[in-house]
């Protein structure tokens, strides 16, 4: 796998705050990695840094060209769709209207349309409610609206933000079952910041441990999982 | 009867101004998410630039095109170079630049064309067009224009893909930024609107009230009464709350015998405490709903 988003001693600050010392992240082409660790470890702080929502220091290389010091709308524009914590609807937006905001950086109005129809596909109860204001939707069902505004930018790599988060297991399923079809499918890299990390080191082909703004361990999802060691102490279950 | 249906009429007359004012208050609240004080007097001022135009020898059109484009270009300018830098500061902030923009525009309007009441021509003629006196076709192309400008700015915010990214960069401008949309220069295109309709409002306020640049004080007050009886958030209210405002006022001055003609200027306050303490979110404004 060739690498789509490499970043190298990723520091990053709130204020006089730091929350992320020197972490290196390597995210792989058509892959989907996950960012594990414990509340407060800095995952939501390391999706802003590479998002320019954060004040960082150290290097953030996009498909072979830094993004550092660009602003949030042109490193979106370069191909990074960002799911933030909380889903970030309009909610008094229709659903439509949600999914066309998600395409307010391209022209070309007819793929527009018809992207609009592939996400009511994958996701058909976002199109049962397309007249609906978005804030009277489900939590499930507003975080796989923010999945479909994502889709509509028609993104390279997806940074998720912990979909799962206040979702009932079986909506999380389903979700998490469209996502690796989204994947697969689209061909979207995927960066997943998950609470649950059996969940996503199901979903996942590379995994991150993090703990307090440092890296502790990485590797393939698989040994992740398997890790006796790691997963009594790090993971929880 | 008849004197309840003229006063109604020539409320409506009024309540045309205040419909205006209110109309571009709730444009800069859709942009900024403040009450903008200097809106008044950007209309002012906008309002001596089209006399200024029309003292040179422009024809009306010409001067009132003009003042538009002026003035949009010119609210971009205000938003861009002094609400730029205190945009992450607290609203207090804000309210002091906005004070200090009413004091500076207003004195650099009496500066620059001195403080003498000057009569604005009105493009629709001064004659009566219903009764004797209580609608006359100034009043009526007034209401038409403000109806027109709110049919223009319910298909653009509805209908167009740039209203629809400014509606985004308001609501939520965090989410919009991470959908590619830059909300800085949103909140610049609000501002040039907002100046843009605050300078029609001032051309054809003018005629009624006179050019000086005190012109646009009690208006605004009566503008942000409509605004906050229609809600801040919808354009359509605004303008039915400028009317209501028209005619309330009119009534009240006819009817309740203290309020003549000195207490008049009350009433505004005491519509925008009536509402506030019943319906604060407006006649037609929409109350957040969110489900936790």
């Amino acid at each position: 796998m060739s690498r789509l988003l490499e970043a190298r001693g990723l520091c990053a600050f709130y204020g006089a705050t730091q929350v992320l010392f020197g972490l290196d992240l390597s995210i792989g082409e058509g892959g989907i990695t996950t960012l594990l660790g414990a509340n407060g470890a800095g995952k939501t702080t390391t999706l802003r840094s590479l998002s320019g929502m954060c004040r960082i220091s150290g290097d953030i290389v996009f498909e072979s060209k830094p993004t550092v010091g660009l602003s949030t709308e042109d490193i979106v524009r370069r191909g990074i769709a960002h799911v933030p914590q909380g889903r970030g609807t309009f909610s008094r937006q229709t659903v439509e209207e949600n999914l066309e905001i998600g395409a307010m950086t391209r022209r070309d109005r007819k793929a527009i349309a018809i992207d609009v129809e592939r996400v009511y596909g994958y996701f058909p109860r976002l199109k049962e409610r397309h007249r609906q204001q978005a804030g009277t939707l489900s939590g499930g069902e507003q975080q796989m609206l923010a999945v479909g505004r994502a889709m509509m930018l028609r993104p390279k790599l997806m940074l998720l933000d912990e979909p799962s988060f206040g979702l009932a297991p079986l909506i999380v399923e389903e979700l998490f079952g469209i996502l690796r079809t989204l994947n697969r499918t689209e061909k979207v890299s995927m960066l997943l910041v998950e609470q649950n990390a059996a969940l996503a080191l199901d979903l996942a082909d590379d995994a991150y441990l993090i703990e307090t703004g440092r890296l502790v361990t990485t590797g393939p999802a698989r040994q992740l999982r398997d890790d006796e060691n790691i997963r009594r102490s790090y993971l929880g279950y | 009867m008849e004197l309840f249906a003229h006063q109604i009429l020539a409320g409506l007359a009024t309540g045309g101004i205040y419909a205006c004012m209110a109309l571009a208050v709730v444009m800069i609240y859709q942009a900024i998410d403040h009450l903008n004080f200097a809106q008044g007097e950007m209309a002012m001022f906008s309002t001596f630039i089209a006399w200024q135009l029309i003292q040179w020898g422009f024809p009306y059109w010409v001067a009132f095109g003009a003042t538009i484009v002026i003035s949009f270009a010119a609210g971009v300018v205000i938003e861009r170079v002094v609400l730029r830098p205190v945009h992450d500061a607290p609203v207090l902030s804000h309210v002091v630049a906005f004070i200090a923009l009413l004091a500076i525009l207003n004195s650099a309007a009496g500066f620059i064309w001195d403080y003498t009441i000057k009569s604005f021509p009105s493009p629709f003629g001064g004659g009566a067009f219903l009764g004797q006196g209580l609608m006359s076709k100034h009043d009526a192309g007034m209401i038409g224009m403000t109806l027109a400008m709110l049919v223009l700015l319910y298909l653009f915010f509805r209908h167009t893909r740039i209203g629809l990214a400014m509606r985004a960069a308001a609501a939520n401008p965090e989410s919009a930024r991470l959908a590619g949309i830059r909300v800085g220069w949103m909140t610049a295109l609000g501002w040039g609107m907002a100046a843009a309709i605050g300078s029609v409002a001032g051309m054809l306020i003018a005629p009624v009230v006179f050019l000086e640049p005190n012109m646009m004080l009690s208006i605004l007050l009566y503008g942000f009464a409509g605004a906050v009886v229609g809600g801040l958030t919808s354009p359509g209210g605004a303008v039915v709350g400028g009317f209501s405002v028209g005619i309330i006022e009119n009534l009240a001055g006819t009817y309740i015998p203290v309020v003549g003609r000195e207490m008049k200027l009350s009433i505004a306050l005491c519509i925008i405490i009536a509402v506030l303490c019943v319906k604060p979110s407006g006649l037609f404004g929409r109350p957040v709903v969110t489900r936790v």
